[in-house]
């Protein structure tokens, strides 16, 4: 088959603070050829996306170094070597992007149609009226319902899976013969992610184009991919076709990626991890063993919660007040030493029913049992006292850590509020247990946040809730900002935890196959209203509810979806 | 990105322990080591502060109100030029001498005359020599500008720099308290906020100067303090506004949360949590005050609201520069003004650097 780009032994660094230099890419080659989906796969820090940006030359001038022998072949020019104009004429037009954060990709003050617009006026000889009504044919062709309307319509007003949608209407509204999409599903809800795929591969065939996606996810990869390039450390580990990654993987690297995210159907007793590939003695098999869960007769119950309603009132017009129930009438017991899945998609209040239960919001009815003690109607004060006993590990690792505390200072200020240790001696001896406890080494301890990985910020998010020794530990959406390989790892140190200190844990997530394989017991959550909740094995195996039946349904299969037919 | 994720402890890199690392000023200050412009920036700012330092001492300029020169002495480099001032003001020994009239018969006093000869004669006064010129010139008195200029920085520097303190501290404390707890509160600190602005910048100086003049229990602390007090209780606005905007936006960020979700209480939150994390706001904005309070104590002292007659500052320099200027004598107009521009430039040059090397995404 014709290649329609060729990359070869592309090589990019970046200068760093000081003199360092710091090679981002080390001299890949790989090929896209005509008509056909190609991914690049790798961890956060592999080089994917700086090796896709520097085929568009959108990397920092002043910082990146590609270096000389570096070829980027498209249609018979080296792009970059290509003059500044003539590469700007071929950007959006014959290459076009798509960034992962659709809301911040958009600009807030002109409409979409206006900004689909606006690529066909810079790129075709279309007058005003003729790039308005393709815009509109092009919001047609991407889904956005009733587009005639939608077109006024402001970013904002649009949901996060529209607004993605606009953004691939801009990205092949002048017909690209190469369409890269940066992550551009990692933000969505697994049903919007599966929507916006199934639109990509769609697209792709229609106007015969090709696509090189990039992400961190190699389920989702198996889809909609015609070939897969996987890479490590700036460097490719093994590329072939999708069929061969996925069947035959060769290289431990590939292998692991595909074998620590976990499956709907397997529940292994800790998850592989990236480095258990490469041992030479690989996967212990103890670990492999699988794990029993659900609520059983006698647990003992921690916390439950009755009729639980949380609603918002948001202004409308000068006086006007409009009420939005955010959460209606949830009710669910926690079992020591067991974890709740909470699921569902944003805005469905899940993070809401947690933050109420720390009382970060306030409840608008309902009871929050814990030891016999209704929380909500506790004073501040004596409330301080059960704050220590069920705490939150938050989405974000990169927002949570105060950037201007040591490791240290954010370990020990809640000991020092709640007077957990004798005097500062002790209680440095303590957060250091503890580092060594995440798998931190003690150096962290005089570290400040941003020194550290997202998945070394979220052990550090949940060491210091191990400070206080909570009884009840929230996940709200702990592992779904990290790479599948270090969420894995985040997901094995919460399960080591839980058997050691037999904490119960709430855990809020969007991602079906990590609460499946974390849960004893999963709530599913829609709209505010719980659907339903069940033991997690009964709820995978026979879903009840429509909606979950759903979302069950948009879980990336990897391979398997596109080769065995649904039965 | 260039932290690759360590699996177990065993892996990282050995480093040697309890090495502190670079924290954010750390690096800002790297960054700032960086900046040619915001080193020399740094030095003149520097140079200043000891200078102000050295003569708050009295190491150096002590002696600034010695009439040490003649009047409108020359400046050392233009020694040769007229001073027809110093000429008139000097005893001239071609005047035509007349004779006094003899009053002894009728004064009443003429018997006493001889002793009280005596008794001057016994006192011993020094006619100190008058310089002729002077290194850059001297006042209407005789005073060394030079001299003038250091102590003038003094006073200046001082103002401005404690004005700035103290309105950084107001607008800091009332913006924390209105960013972060909102609300009716926050309303409240708006509407003040509002009326404080809508009167005039000039007009509430000078309404507040006209306030603090007035009342017996403050007429004590009357000169740079009451300067230093107007500056700051005019000067605050802005920095309530900034601060107040950061800490809306930090009030909802995820660390403040989890500060709230271990059980830190408000007044933690808000300055042990939040205000680390907009101090770089605070530190450009009191830089800028300073720049802009030492500005505004020239334009009071001009104005005569500001230090007294007895002291000198910039202001009161540039005052005076005014009446001399027309009959020529430029230098301490040059000298208040070159070293008042040359600090103002430093310092707003500074601030720049620091802007940068504090908040690296902007660039």
């Amino acid at each position: 088959m014709e290649n329609l780009l060729e990359v070869k032994n592309l090589n990019v660094k970046f200068r760093l603070d000081g003199n360092q230099i710091f090679e981002a890419v080390k001299g890949i080659s790989f090929d896209v050829p005509k008509n056909s989906t190609v991914a690049l796969v790798g961890e956060s820090g592999s080089g994917k996306s700086v090796s896709a940006m520097s085929i568009v030359r959108l990397l920092p001038k002043e910082t990146a170094i590609i270096s000389l022998d570096s070829e980027v072949n498209f249609e018979g020019h080296n792009l970059l070597r290509l003059a500044d104009d003539k590469m700007r004429a071929i950007r959006g037009k014959d290459i076009s992007v798509i960034f992962q954060e659709p809301m911040s990709s958009l600009n807030p003050v002109f409409t979409v149609g206006d900004q689909i617009a606006e690529v066909l006026r810079l790129h075709t000889r279309m007058t005003r009226k003729q790039a308005w009504s393709r815009a509109e044919e092009l919001m047609n062709e991407v889904g956005i319902p009733n587009p005639k309307l939608r077109m006024n319509s402001f970013p904002h007003e649009l949901s996060g899976g529209q607004q993605q949608r606009v953004m691939i209407a801009q990205a092949i509204a002048c017909e690209p013969k190469l369409l890269i999409a940066d992550e551009p599903t990692t933000a969505l809800d697994v049903t919007i992610q599966k929507q916006i795929l199934d639109l990509i591969a769609n697209l792709q065939q229609r106007h015969q184009m090709s696509v090189l996606f990039i992400t961190h996810d190699l389920a989702v990869v198996g889809e909609i991919a015609d070939h897969v390039v996987v890479m490590q450390s700036g460097e490719i580990k093994e590329k072939a076709t999708a069929k061969a990654i996925f069947e035959t993987p060769q290289h431990p690297y590939t292998k692991a990626l595909l074998s620590c995210r976990p499956s709907v159907d397997q529940r292994p007793k800790r998850l592989p991890v990236i480095a258990d590939f490469l041992r030479p003695e690989g996967v212990n098999k103890d670990n492999l063993v699988q794990r029993k869960r659900g609520y059983e007769a006698g647990d003992q119950i921690v916390l439950e919660v009755k009729n639980l309603s949380k609603k918002f009132t948001l202004k409308d017009g000068l006086f006007k007040r409009r009420e939005v129930v955010a959460v209606k009438d949830a009710s669910f017991k926690l079992a020591r030493g067991k974890t709740l899945g909470l699921v569902g998609e944003s805005g469905s209040g899940k993070t809401t029913v947690g933050l109420t239960l720390m009382r970060l919001h306030n409840a608008s009815s309902g009871e929050v049992l814990f030891d016999g003690v209704d929380l909500l109607k506790l004073s501040e004060k004596d409330f301080l006292k059960y704050k220590r006993r069920i705490q939150i590990v938050f989405q974000n690792p990169y927002a949570s850590l105060n950037p201007r505390f040591t490791v240290g200072q954010i370990l020990i200020e809640p000991m020092k509020i709640h007077s957990i240790g004798r005097d500062e001696q002790e209680r440095t001896s303590m957060a250091m247990a503890l580092l060594t406890r995440v798998g931190l080494p003690d150096i962290s301890f005089y570290k400040y946040p941003h020194e550290f990985s997202g998945g070394q910020r979220q052990r550090i998010a949940i060491a210091r809730c191990l400070t206080m020794k909570p009884d009840v530990l929230i996940c709200d959406e702990s592992v779904s900002a990290l790479d599948v390989s270090v969420q894995a790892q985040v997901l094995n140190l919460l399960q080591d935890l839980q058997d050691e200190y037999q904490m119960s844990y709430i855990f809020i997530s969007h991602d079906l196959a990590v609460v499946k394989y974390i849960s004893d017991q999963v709530m599913v959550m829609s709209e505010g209203d719980v659907v339903e909740v069940a033991n997690s094995d009964e709820i995978y195996l026979h879903p009840q509810h429509e909606y979950t039946r759903k979302l069950l349904g948009s879980i990336p299969k990897g391979w398997h979806a596109s080769t065995v037919p649904t039965a | 990105m260039s932290a690759a994720f360590m699996n177990t402890p065993s892996t990282a890199p050995a480093a040697p322990l309890h090495q502190p690392s670079p924290g954010l000023w750390m690096l800002a200050w790297r960054r700032l080591k960086h900046d040619k412009v915001g080193m020399v920036s740094l030095a003149v700012v520097i140079i200043f502060l000891l200078m102000m330092v050295g003569s708050y001492t009295g190491l150096i300029a002590k002696n600034w109100s010695k009439e040490a020169g003649v009047s409108y002495a020359n400046p050392s480099f233009m020694a040769g030029a007229e001073n027809l001032e110093a000429v008139r003001t000097k005893a001239d020994p071609n005047a035509i001498k007349i004779e006094p009239v003899d009053l002894s018969d009728i004064d009443p006093l003429a018997p006493r005359y001889k002793e009280w000869a005596e008794r001057t004669a016994k006192i011993k006064t020094t006619e100190t020599p008058r310089a002729e010129t002077l290194p850059f010139g001297g006042d209407k008195w005789g005073r060394d500008v030079l001299q003038k200029a250091i102590k003038g920085a003094e006073t200046s520097i001082f103002v401005g720099l404690f004005a700035a303190l103290f309105a950084v501290f107001i607008g800091t404390t009332l913006g924390a308290i209105s960013g972060y707890m909102g609300g009716k509160i926050g309303d409240l600190l708006e509407w003040f906020y509002n009326v404080f602005t809508s009167i005039p910048y000039i007009l509430l100086i000078l309404a507040f100067a006209a306030v603090f003049a007035s009342s017996p229990q403050l007429a004590a602390y009357k000169g740079v303090p009451m300067v230093v007090a107007i500056l700051a209780f005019t000067g605050w606005t802005g920095i309530y506004r900034l601060i107040r905007s950061e800490y809306i936006k930090h009030a909802s960020r995820e660390y403040v949360k989890a500060a709230q979700a271990i059980g830190a209480s408000n007044s933690r939150r808000m300055f042990v949590h939040i205000l680390p994390n907009v101090s770089h706001v605070c530190l450009v904005q009191l830089s800028q005050h300073v720049v802009q309070f030492i500005k505004a104590e020239v334009i009071l002292s001009y104005l005569g609201l500001g230090v007294p007659v007895d002291s000198v500052s910039w202001g009161t320099m540039l005052a005076e520069a005014q009446s001399e200027l027309v009959i020529g004598k430029w230098w301490q107009l040059a000298a208040a003004g070159i070293s008042m521009a040359i600090l103002v430039t430093a310092f707003s040059m500074l601030t720049d650097s620091l802007r940068d090397a504090l908040d690296p995404k902007i660039k």
